[in-house]
């Protein structure tokens, strides 16, 4: 039996239903609002596991679910290539992870821009200017692929854009998807600073084990969803 | 013996060379405070060394290498000259599939000495030379303080050398920062804007139109850049000459016999590299005495040049093939200051791998 992970709840959980039910793979929640089981329609031998979108890539890196639905963002920032295989963009959930700093930067306009002001900002304060976020893998990647220097990344877990205004950080790097938040929190993206460009993807797990009858179940699938007919 | 205790034993061996070399052996703290090696290296470390947390003492890592707590050391309590040997576990995160050890035994020496930094030089190179004889290895030498000096005389702003030397470690960042400066990369088009943007009025005045002021970061500290980057884009470009002959210097690879010649040719033309030139040939005739074949040594003016290291002077490894560097290392006399707190010594070592030492006998 092949096990789906989708996203159990809110706007997430439905986009995920319409994606699949657009391709003639019914799936519904069972059972009372409350209770986290579901079921799918219109193919054999696959089951679908409500979870938190946050728990995804981690049931995915276990092998405890085949194939899941969740951001590419998590994903990117919790998993390895040889953990799991993009199988489809589901062309929903988009959002940016982008660098942003105070608006009242006038000088900062680019990550070369931000590189230069680190620099200074650590010879001025005796520390390297803090960068908030909670996508520390993506951002580091980012930023040594561009080689800055002298900042330094600060745990922020929500509210991240208030965290300039509270003290504890110069810039931060977070997800936006119509940028309002930060406008009200007198932040503004930096031309270049776009670090992923996030949106629901179907993955499958290469940790999961695929017996011949979980192959041939997926391939059902993913004759009705048009994709590949092997998940890697 | 299993592979662990015939890599160890190896590892003893080495030890006891450089003991007889001259060395005082010492140890060092496998929990090492993560403040000092993030201060270091930045943020980019993270991906390398294991970060934890210690209910007391806060973040620390799991000993990426021996070099700082050995200078520490030094700093703190050391006598001059001092000679250093070590043998212990670092460890490393590596990349996924890569295979490679995250876990691996590094035998070090390291010497502080004010006498004659290029006979230093050679002593350690020569040292290792000596240790690594017949596992067919391939030496590479480099230096670091030519490509420094090449950028502290270029006809440009201070500015701009200091943008350059804080680079150059990150070869890209480098590369893209000369070529902008050289005119042969045209101002990004956001650059553009931010000087139209400037020029419109004074910083003070923009940045009271760009809203509530949040942040540490305070309006003089942003209104002195404004400044600084309004004065840079009417810097002229580094002279095309110049810049040639820095891209020249970068890409330069050759037999260190024949390097020197090479440098000794374009020193006219760029009078700031000579003092670090003629160091350079001093250490070719350190390592000439010690019997090393400088007319066949491989020389590359860009060895070393990569994120985490903090060389700034001679550098060296010793390569075989499809494995990492079985030996590395080099002159790090900025470190010495950085971690002295205003004191500074000479310094130079390096490190072999007594796993891959013993791999390469057929030991493990």
């Amino acid at each position: 039996m092949i096990r789906v992970g989708v996203p159990s709840k809110g706007r997430l959980m439905q986009d995920c239903f319409d994606w699949f039910g657009a391709r003639g793979v019914g799936m519904r929640r069972s059972g009372s609002d409350r209770e986290y089981s579901g079921v799918i329609e219109g193919v054999e031998g696959v089951a679908p596991v409500l979870l938190s979108a946050g728990e995804i890539p981690r049931e995915l890196a276990a092998g405890r679910i085949h194939l899941g639905v969740t951001g590419s963002d998590l994903v990117r920032e919790q998993l390895g290539e040889d953990e799991v295989a993009e199988v489809a963009k589901l062309g929903f959930g988009h959002a940016d992870l982008i660098i942003a700093v105070p608006n009242v930067w006038i000088d900062v306009e680019t990550v070369d821009d931000l590189d230069a002001a680190a620099a200074a900002f650590r010879a001025a304060h005796g520390h390297r200017l803090r960068i908030a976020t909670k996508y520390h893998r993506l951002v580091r990647d980012f930023l040594q692929r561009q080689g800055v220097a002298d900042y330094q990344l600060v745990d922020s877990q929500g509210a991240t854009e208030g965290t300039v205004k509270n003290g504890t950080a110069e810039a931060i790097a977070d997800i936006t998807s119509s940028g309002e938040t930060l406008r009200a929190n007198h932040l503004r993206i930096l031309s270049d600073g776009l670090i992923h460009s996030s949106q629901a993807v179907l993955w499958a797990s290469r940790v999961a084990e695929w017996s011949a009858e979980d192959l041939a179940g997926y391939a059902g699938l993913a004759a009705k969803l048009g994709v590949p007919a092997r998940p890697f | 013996m299993t592979p662990k205790a015939a890599i160890r034993a190896e590892g003893e061996r080495l030890l006891a060379a450089f003991v007889q070399a001259g060395a005082v052996p010492v140890e060092a703290d496998i929990l090492q405070p993560a403040g000092t090696l993030l201060d270091l290296y930045g943020e980019d470390i993270r991906a390398r060394a294991y970060v934890t947390d210690d209910p007391v003492k806060g973040e620390m890592m799991l000993r990426p290498d021996f070099t700082v707590p050995v200078v520490q050391a030094h700093m703190a309590h050391g006598a001059e000259p001092a000679r250093y040997a070590y043998l212990g576990e670092v460890f490393r995160k590596q990349a996924r599939g890569s295979g490679r050890a995250s876990e691996y035994l590094q035998v070090g020496y390291e010497v502080f000495d004010r006498a004659s930094p290029e006979v230093a030089d050679a002593e350690v190179f020569a040292l290792f030379r000596d240790l690594l004889t017949g596992l067919d290895l391939r030496p590479v030498t480099g230096d670091i303080g030519i490509l420094m000096a090449a950028v502290r005389g270029l006809e440009t702003s201070d500015r701009r050398k200091a943008a350059l030397l804080r680079h150059v470690w990150r070869p890209t960042r480098f590369k893209a920062l000369l070529d902008r400066f050289a005119g042969r990369a045209p101002v990004p088009a956001g650059r553009l804007a931010l000087l139209e943007r400037l020029k419109a009025g004074s910083p003070a005045q923009l940045i009271a139109e760009a809203g509530t002021f949040v942040g540490l970061r305070s309006s003089e500290e942003i209104a002195a850049r404004a400044e600084a980057l309004v004065a840079d884009a009417e810097t002229p470009p580094i002279k095309a000459t110049e810049a040639a002959l820095l891209y020249d210097l970068l890409s330069l690879e050759a037999p260190a016999g024949h390097a020197l010649s090479h440098l000794r040719g374009i020193t006219p033309m760029l009078p700031a590299i000579g003092p670090a030139v003629d160091r350079f040939a001093a250490r070719l005739d350190a390592l000439a005495a010690r019997g090393v074949d400088v007319a066949t040594l491989a020389f590359e003016a860009s060895h070393g040049r990569t994120a985490l290291e903090y060389y700034d002077g001679f550098v060296f490894s010793f390569l075989g093939d499809g494995m990492p560097p079985v030996a590395s290392g080099g002159r790090y006399d900025a470190l010495t200051a950085v971690l002295g707190a205003g004191a500074f010594i000479p310094a130079v070592g390096g490190v072999i791998r007594p796993g891959l030492v013993a791999r390469l006998k057929g030991a493990v």
